[in-house]
């Protein structure tokens, strides 16, 4: 039913040439935001329609693809993009982050490093870092076009001046390549270092806003700063609760309603290897035993 | 028109901004016409005239916020005089917010009014390169004092300012860079009398102090008796009268001219 109902990948081709035009681009200027003609697709905006549209004009047959939300492989959103492309291209899909040639993501960069040949594609809400200070789109492109970036800065400076420090601790703004501005999605500023010098492509698309952008593999990214407060990443100073490891970002998951919490791997993929290969956290049990009680 | 450059004489330097015959018509209507003048270092200019007589199209086509149809306006940049109406965008827009400022009838206009008040002082700052937050916080809580605002209020919004304190924070919002032209657009409309007085003192002792050439443009003539050097009277898009303040306001020679002096409300 399938081969007969859908093109390969859900889109028509000419509407993949389109979208490819427009990868090139980003490609070629990295954290310009290309305008491209973004098609409705069967899920509302917000769900990453405009990551999804990437993905398929990137999909090829042999790819094998894995798409998470918020680091987990097993969420809503993930399963039903994973399930969106087995169903339209039938390609491979797989929940580890090595053997994936394409990753759609919400929110989240992998722990694992990613590595030269893979694409990361991201799912972005709103892809103009200025918005939030200039309502108007005419005056944000004229700032992007002149490096008006100071602006930018007002935002920083006025998180110091609330809080004492650079509260912003996701869709943190960074500097491609020494000019532009990029909003790298809402992903936590504990990512905003794996953007730099990647040997994974890039790729971010916005559905509702219409635009795509792109950084290169081995480009230069950096986390905007004051000389007196430098960008700091950040997590929950703690160790992950079910695989031990301090170095992973943490989600903090609420257990009961008399204070239990517990913070584990929001990576889910990095989480389950390290488990699988012995790592016993504060309050997980040995894999083998979890295994042998289903 | 009429040639202002042979009634300052005193001033030997090179002018800081020369117009040349500067014209901006709306299709068959005429914005402001063949206007010339010179403004010299250290110099404030008011130009006076009632609604419609093409003051603030005047003003927009200096400040570039507007393209003039014809004339030019040539500033005495750091590299030399240049024509501000044929620069590219980006250094017209970089003259913006160093060399130039401006400042708006209304406040709202000039602020972000979703911003602190430091940041609203510090923007400037940070958009020529400043990138250090305590560097830009101790300079806008040295203005915030400059202008009479209260240390205090650094963080808060303008939305929390009166309005004379919102027309104070935008003034220090605009020379905190230290620029060397200021144009003002009717810098204190809308705000009650004693406040009036206090926002007038303010920016004549800061012109004086930092030595800024400004214009000012106003219908109140009790500011530019305070404040301008000189004066121009427009009316109709055209310049009608111009000279020393004192003089025009004294000695009125056009008939508009003596009909603007004569209807000042005596107290």
């Amino acid at each position: 039913m399938t081969d007969q109902a859908y093109n390969f990948a859900y889109l028509d081709e000419d509407t993949k040439r389109m979208i490819r035009r427009a990868i090139l681009k980003g490609v070629a200027v990295p954290g310009y935001q290309v305008p491209f003609a973004s098609r409705e697709m069967p899920m509302p905006y917000g769900w990453g329609t405009g990551g999804v549209q990437v993905t398929a004009a990137c999909l090829a047959p042999d790819d094998v693809l894995k798409v998470i939300d918020q680091g987990a492989d097993d969420t809503t959103n993930a399963v039903s993009i994973r399930k969106f492309f087995v169903a339209t291209a039938g390609v491979a899909v797989t929940e580890a982050t090595a053997d994936a040639t394409i990753i759609q993501t919400r929110h989240r960069i992998p722990e694992a490093v990613l590595t030269a040949g893979q694409i990361l594609v991201y799912q972005v809400p709103i892809p103009e870092p200025l918005r939030f200070l200039e309502p108007r789109e005419t005056e944000t492109r004229k700032m992007h076009e002149l490096e008006e970036y100071g602006l930018m800065h007002v935002k920083l400076y006025e998180d110091i001046a609330k809080h004492g420090q650079i509260a912003t601790s996701y869709a943190y703004p960074v500097r491609v390549e020494g000019r532009y501005v990029m909003d790298p999605s809402p992903i936590p500023k504990f990512d905003n270092p794996k953007l730099s010098g990647s040997a994974a492509l890039q790729l971010f698309g916005a559905g509702r806003e219409q635009r795509i952008y792109a950084v290169p593999p081995f480009t230069h990214v950096v986390s905007l700063d004051f000389d007196d407060h430098p960008f700091s990443p950040s997590k929950a100073n703690h160790a992950c609760d079910l695989c031990a490891s301090n170095i992973s970002y943490l989600d903090e998951v609420i257990t009961d309603d008399q204070g239990g919490r517990m913070f584990v791997c929001s990576d889910t993929d990095y989480c389950a290897s390290r488990r699988a290969a012995g790592h016993v956290g504060a309050l997980g049990a040995p894999m083998a035993t979890e295994k042998a009680a289903e | 028109m009429t040639d202002l450059s042979h009634t300052f004489s005193a001033a030997a330097d090179k002018p800081l901004l020369q117009v040349k015959n500067l014209t901006k018509s709306y299709g068959a209507r005429i914005g402001c016409a063949d206007i010339s003048f010179d403004v010299y270092p250290g110099e404030v200019l008011g130009i006076v005239g009632e609604s419609g007589s093409g003051k603030s199209t005047l003003l927009s086509c200096l400040a570039g916020h507007m393209r003039p149809d014809q004339g030019e306006v040539i500033f005495e940049t750091a590299n030399g005089a240049r024509d501000t109406v044929q620069m590219g965008e980006a250094e017209r827009r970089r003259l913006a917010r160093t060399d130039w400022a401006y400042v708006h009838q209304n406040p709202r206009d000039g602020l972000r009014m979703g911003v602190s008040a430091g940041g609203n002082v510090g923007e400037r700052l940070m958009a020529i390169g400043a990138r250090h937050y305590g560097g830009i916080r101790d300079k806008a809580i040295d203005w915030l004092g400059r202008v009479e605002i209260d240390a205090g209020r650094v963080d808060d919004r303008p939305s929390a300012f009166s309005g004379g304190m919102q027309q104070r924070l935008q003034i220090a919002r605009n020379l905190v860079t230290a620029p060397r032209l200021v144009f003002m657009d009717e810098p204190t409309g809308g705000l009650d009398v004693s406040v009036q007085a206090r926002l007038l003192d303010l920016l004549r002792g800061l012109v004086r102090e930092m030595g800024l050439s400004a214009i000012i443009v106003t219908h109140d003539l009790a500011v530019v008796r305070l404040l301008a050097d000189r004066l121009m009277v427009m009316k109709g898009g055209h310049v009608v009268e111009a000279g020393l303040t004192d003089q025009v306001l004294d000695d009125p020679q056009h008939e508009y001219t003596q009909l603007l002096v004569s209807s000042v409300l005596q107290v």
